[in-house]
């Protein structure tokens, strides 16, 4: 692997079992008002730490465990609490970096969020979906999957791992009917192959109706500045986003599965 | 004793009013209501006494459905609209951006021959002067200031006018014969900018609907009463201004009869129908802004009033719901045309052309039923059958309890066209009932029971600096405050500074509220609002509207000293002209209560000196926390600031933030400026929000769903006002290169809304560098 990261090491095959809930952990950033990660206006908690490298990442400050900063769970949930007026058809959503490398905290702040009566959901690759108990499957109302390709190739040319852990946490959050809207990012050249997108839809499709719906996001360069700050090249800084028809194009073939796109 | 008021039509005739040709020509005047203007309407004390709140709660209905009623605009309107889009464009194109004003004749309710666009256009008729945006002169807040917009359009006052002017002193003149030199130093400093002593105050809100609802006979049956019971034994003076002031109204209302009867209207009467009610009312407010040429002419509340007579024409069948819209869209256009000569002085403070016809629309009754009635609909209707624009001065009047629906029409208009203001009618019904209206952006007043003396601002900046510099100005170097203690030493210690400004504050008070008592003193003296006073219960409460700019720099600036490092930077003679900070601080605007604290501290502190103060006509001081476009101005007078501001960068509007320091999201902004307190700020706290369209969700609905659910809760935290703007930064850089693709891009900027390409280029790239949430 190109970027080993020290997490992949406990993380890729074994399902870890977490019961313990940890009251501090690792936070990048905070969005107020994140109006785009999940239904309604959400708090949004960058959490730090990653597995994957994607290519197109647009927070690739992120990925590493010790840029973010030490904060305690209940401070974080202080915060909730005194903007629930502003989140009451919204809720907080964790994302990251990868929220499931840190899954005791995941866990406090989930059940925090639960009990001051806020809808919940967690942005993943899923690649740590085995680092998901029960538990955090019954605190989480939304699975924001981020399927990054389906191509085997194309997902390790990606992301640098390998797609299975992916697909079979969707298999497993179908199996236990808990709601996802699956994410895939459009990328000029990287993702667009027809085949990908087409191989994605099928297996989209069968995954039944816990499956809300399908973002196809199309890739941006906010992120581009991010890059030059870190010691990984950025490989994409020639790509261009995908044109409007292109997008539409994506969004056309998974529809034609019969799936609800946005 | 007092000076004559300005000589009216039933005085000796001034030479420079013309004569009115149909006062003597009754037969234009349409024959009387042909059925009983008040027939179907649910009675009560309105009947007995001047009530139009009464009127309106027993009369009309709440509506809590969607927008899908409405209708889209007429031939007839869109054929009006056209011929005025052109005339906007020459406007633009003319010198001083005036396209015709009139140098000779003194305007009055009664100076011009009834005006025209095309008449058999035009479904509500009446213009300011004889001719469609043709400015009026109006020289009795300040002849010098009148002249001096005629000259900024390459034009010269008649000489006959400025003879007259020679005997006839104005407000202007009166201010500056009574202001100590002290006063004159802090105007000429920029401590206290904008003051209304060189033009109209404004922001009083005459209640238009009571012409349409009453007539004029009965408020001037009404008024006679009043002036019948304005004695005692012995005239005192308080006493013998009321007995002028009310038979100046009185005169004001005959006035007012004979204008309208000019366009073949006879408002003796009560409005019978709602093509009456329309027109009865905007003749009310025609009459003011030809009266006056007050910062802010606001219209009021009149959607839900008017809402009353289109209902019943509806039901009675003699108006459908076409016509019912184009009765709105028609008002609004004759809104959109109001105008004032201003010189390019005022345009730099006041930045776009601004009028105020503000409009507050919606909110809830005392009983709980809604305000929110089909024409509250209409009436942002008009944005979308129209296009965007900045006036009227559509304000909502926001309520946790707003029917879903009418939110959500609100936040749709808000996405398409940044028209919009909301304000906070939870808040403010508790203490002006259900009955008030929004003057100017975010001054809230009972209709015809309450105006306020409108004051501008200081800037708390600067009195910060002087704080830290014995009283001496940073730019100018004089001593404006009397000397005190310099601050010393190479780094600021915050309680020491914090002491030194509130002493500064108080000493700021004392000049400005005194600068205020001779201005309104002078301005009811040479410039009353005969008409809009008319409009007014005889006992009406009083506000002294104080205001503040740069809290955010203030506050920033404390946090500075107290949690990081400030270095003071000084000239040779030792005074402080710059500051470095070192290390980190809490920043306004990240709801950080590290900050906030401090900011609040500012406006409690501040409202505590105003209130020890003694108040011309025992008026209530009251102040707001708002700029305007000022900031600009109050930034480029103020010197480097201790929160590290450079000298001359703007400040931020209102009570937002410094331009992107608030850095954690929509929400950490809104929460910190909605801790700020109301009871401290009774007339209003602005702020004004900017975000990308793509940030508010990924589609149409939801981006609608979210922008409904941020002013809920802005407002359940306890936020007063928002203008909510929603654009990319690449429209407003292009709208900079290509005005001419852009003649309606309308932005809200502090309290109003404006065409942004009629900004000035330093606004503009004022507004373009704010914090436009969701942008990276």
């Amino acid at each position: 692997m190109a970027f080993a990261s020290p997490l992949l090491s406990v993380t890729e095959s074994t399902p870890v079992s977490i019961r313990g809930r940890l009251p501090v952990g690792r936070v990048h950033s905070v969005e107020s008002a994140g109006m785009l990660d999940g239904p309604g206006i959400r708090h949004v908690l960058f959490l730090s730490g990653c597995p994957l490298r994607c290519l197109y990442c647009h927070n690739p400050d992120t990925v590493c465990m010790k840029n973010g900063e030490l904060r305690l769970a209940d401070e974080l949930l202080g915060t909730i609490a005194r903007r629930r007026v502003f989140l009451k058809r919204g809720g907080l959503t964790l994302s990251g970096g990868e929220p499931l490398a840190q899954p005791g905290f995941v866990k406090t702040l989930l059940a925090g969020a639960k009990a001051l009566g806020l809808h919940t959901a967690v942005d993943t690759s899923g690649h740590l979906g085995a680092r998901a108990d029960d538990e955090i499957l019954a605190l989480t109302d939304l699975w924001l999957l981020d399927i990054k390709s389906f191509v085997p190739e194309t997902y390790r040319r990606v992301t640098g791992g390998d797609r299975e852990p992916a697909l079979a946490f969707a298999r497993r959050l179908a199996a236990r009917g808990r709601p996802m809207w699956i994410r895939f990012v459009l990328v000029p050249g990287l993702t667009d192959a027809v085949e990908n997108i087409e191989g994605l839809a099928a297996f989209v499709a069968g995954l039944g109706p816990a499956v809300e719906r399908v973002e196809v996001l199309p890739f941006h360069k906010m992120g581009e500045t991010k890059w030059a700050l870190g010691d990984r090249p950025y490989s994409l800084a020639a790509t261009q986003p995908p044109t409007a028809e292109a997008i539409e194009a994506a969004r056309v073939i998974f529809r034609a599965v019969g799936l609800n796109v946005f | 004793m007092y000076a004559a008021l300005p000589k009216t039509i039933s005085g000796t005739l001034p030479a420079f009013f013309i004569p009115m040709p149909l006062l003597e020509n009754p037969s234009l005047i349409s024959e009387s209501a042909p059925v009983s203007p008040w027939r179907t309407f649910a009675s009560g004390h309105w009947n007995d006494r001047i009530d139009v709140r009464d009127f309106i709660q027993r009369n009309y209905r709440p509506y809590e459905r969607g927008g899908d009623f409405l209708s889209g605009p007429t031939d007839r309107t869109l054929a009006l609209w056209e011929k005025i889009r052109e005339l906007l464009v020459r406007e633009n194109e003319a010198p001083g951006g005036m396209l015709d004003l009139d140098t000779k004749v003194v305007s009055g309710i009664c100076s011009h021959a009834p005006g025209y666009i095309d008449q058999d256009l035009e479904v509500v008729v009446g213009l300011q002067t004889d001719a469609p945006l043709k400015r009026a002169f109006m020289p009795f807040g300040g002849y010098r200031m009148a002249a001096a917009a005629v000259e900024s359009a390459g034009r010269t006052v008649d000489p006959a006018t400025t003879a007259i002017f020679k005997h006839r002193k104005t407000h202007n003149e009166g201010v500056f014969d009574a202001y100590t030199p002290e006063i004159r130093l802090c105007r000429s400093v920029g401590i206290i900018t904008g003051l209304p002593d060189a033009y109209g105050r404004g922001r009083i809100i005459g209640d238009y609907r009571r012409v349409a609802l009453y007539g004029t006979d009965r408020l001037v049956a009404d008024k006679k009463d009043q002036l019948a019971h304005a004695t005692a034994a012995g005239m005192t003076a308080d006493l013998i201004r009321e007995r002028e002031e009310l038979s100046e109204q009185i005169r004001a209302l005959g006035e007012l009869r004979a204008m309208a009867a000019g366009y073949g209207c006879d408002v003796r009467r009560p409005a019978a129908n709602a093509t009456e009610a329309v027109q009865w009312t905007y003749f009310g407010y025609l009459a003011a802004v030809k009266e006056q040429n007050g910062a802010a002419m606001s219209v009021g509340r009149i959607a839900t009033f008017l809402d009353v007579y289109i209902a019943r024409d509806l039901v009675e069948g003699t108006l459908d719901e076409a016509g019912a819209q184009e009765l709105i869209d028609q008002l609004v256009l004759k809104l959109r045309l109001v105008r004032f000569a201003r010189t390019p002085e005022y345009n730099e403070l006041f930045s776009g052309d601004p009028t105020w016809v503000t409009e507050s629309l919606g909110g809830m009754g005392l009983d709980g039923r809604t305000l929110v009635t089909k024409s509250c609909f209409r009436f942002l209707q008009t944005l979308h059958n129209l296009g965007a624009a900045p006036e009227p001065n559509l304000t909502v009047l926001w309520s946790e309890r707003l029917p879903e629906s009418f939110k959500e029409f609100c936040a749709h208009t808000s996405i398409e066209t940044s028209s919009l203001q909301y304000e906070n009618d939870d808040l403010m019904r508790e203490y002006w009932g259900d009955d008030y209206a929004i003057a100017c952006c975010v001054s809230a007043m009972r209709v015809g029971r309450q105006m306020q003396f409108f004051g501008a601002r200081a800037n708390l900046g600067k009195t910060l600096l002087y704080a830290i510099n014995g009283g001496v100005d940073e730019i100018q170097r004089v001593q404006v405050a009397p000397p005190s203690a310099r601050i010393l030493g190479d780094v600021l210690d915050y309680e020491q500074v914090k002491a030194a400004f509130e002493h500064m504050m108080g000493w700021l008070a004392g000049q400005y509220v005194g600068a205020l008592n001779i201005i309104h003193y002078m301005h009811d003296k040479y410039c009353y609002e005969r008409l809009q006073m008319a409009l007014h219960d005889r006992e009406v409460l009083r506000t002294l509207a104080c205001g503040i700019a740069g809290l955010s720099v203030a506050a920033d600036a404390l946090s500075a000293m107290k949690y990081a490092k400030v270095h003071v930077i000084r000239d040779e003679t030792g005074l402080a002209v710059d500051y470095r900070i070192e290390g980190d601080f809490p920043k306004f605007g990240n709801d950080d209560d590290r900050v906030d604290s401090l900011a609040r501290w500012c406006v409690e502190t501040f409202m505590a000196k105003l209130r020890q103060q003694p108040t011309y006509r025992n008026s209530v001081v009251t102040q707001s926390v708002l700029t305007i476009t000022s900031n600009v101005v109050y930034g480029k007078k103020t010197g480097g600031t201790p929160d590290g501001r450079r000298s001359g960068e703007p400040f931020a509007p209102g009570a937002n933030p410094m331009h992107g320091r608030d850095s954690s999201g929509a929400i950490a902004s809104m929460a910190s400026v909605a801790s700020l307190p109301y009871q401290d700020s009774q007339d209003g706290i602005s702020y004004t929000f900017s975000i990308v369209p793509a940030a508010l969700g990924r589609d149409p609905l939801s981006q609608v769903v979210n922008l409904t659910g941020l002013i809920d809760g802005y407002f359940a935290s306890g936020g007063h006002h928002v203008n909510v703007n929603v654009f990319d930064r690449a429209t407003l850089e292009d709208a900079m290169a290509h005005p001419e693709k852009y003649p309606q891009l309308t932005v809200r900027v502090s309290g109003y809304a404006v065409n942004f390409v009629k900004l000035s280029r330093e606004q503009q790239l004022d507004v373009i560098n704010r914090t436009l949430h969701g942008s990276r």
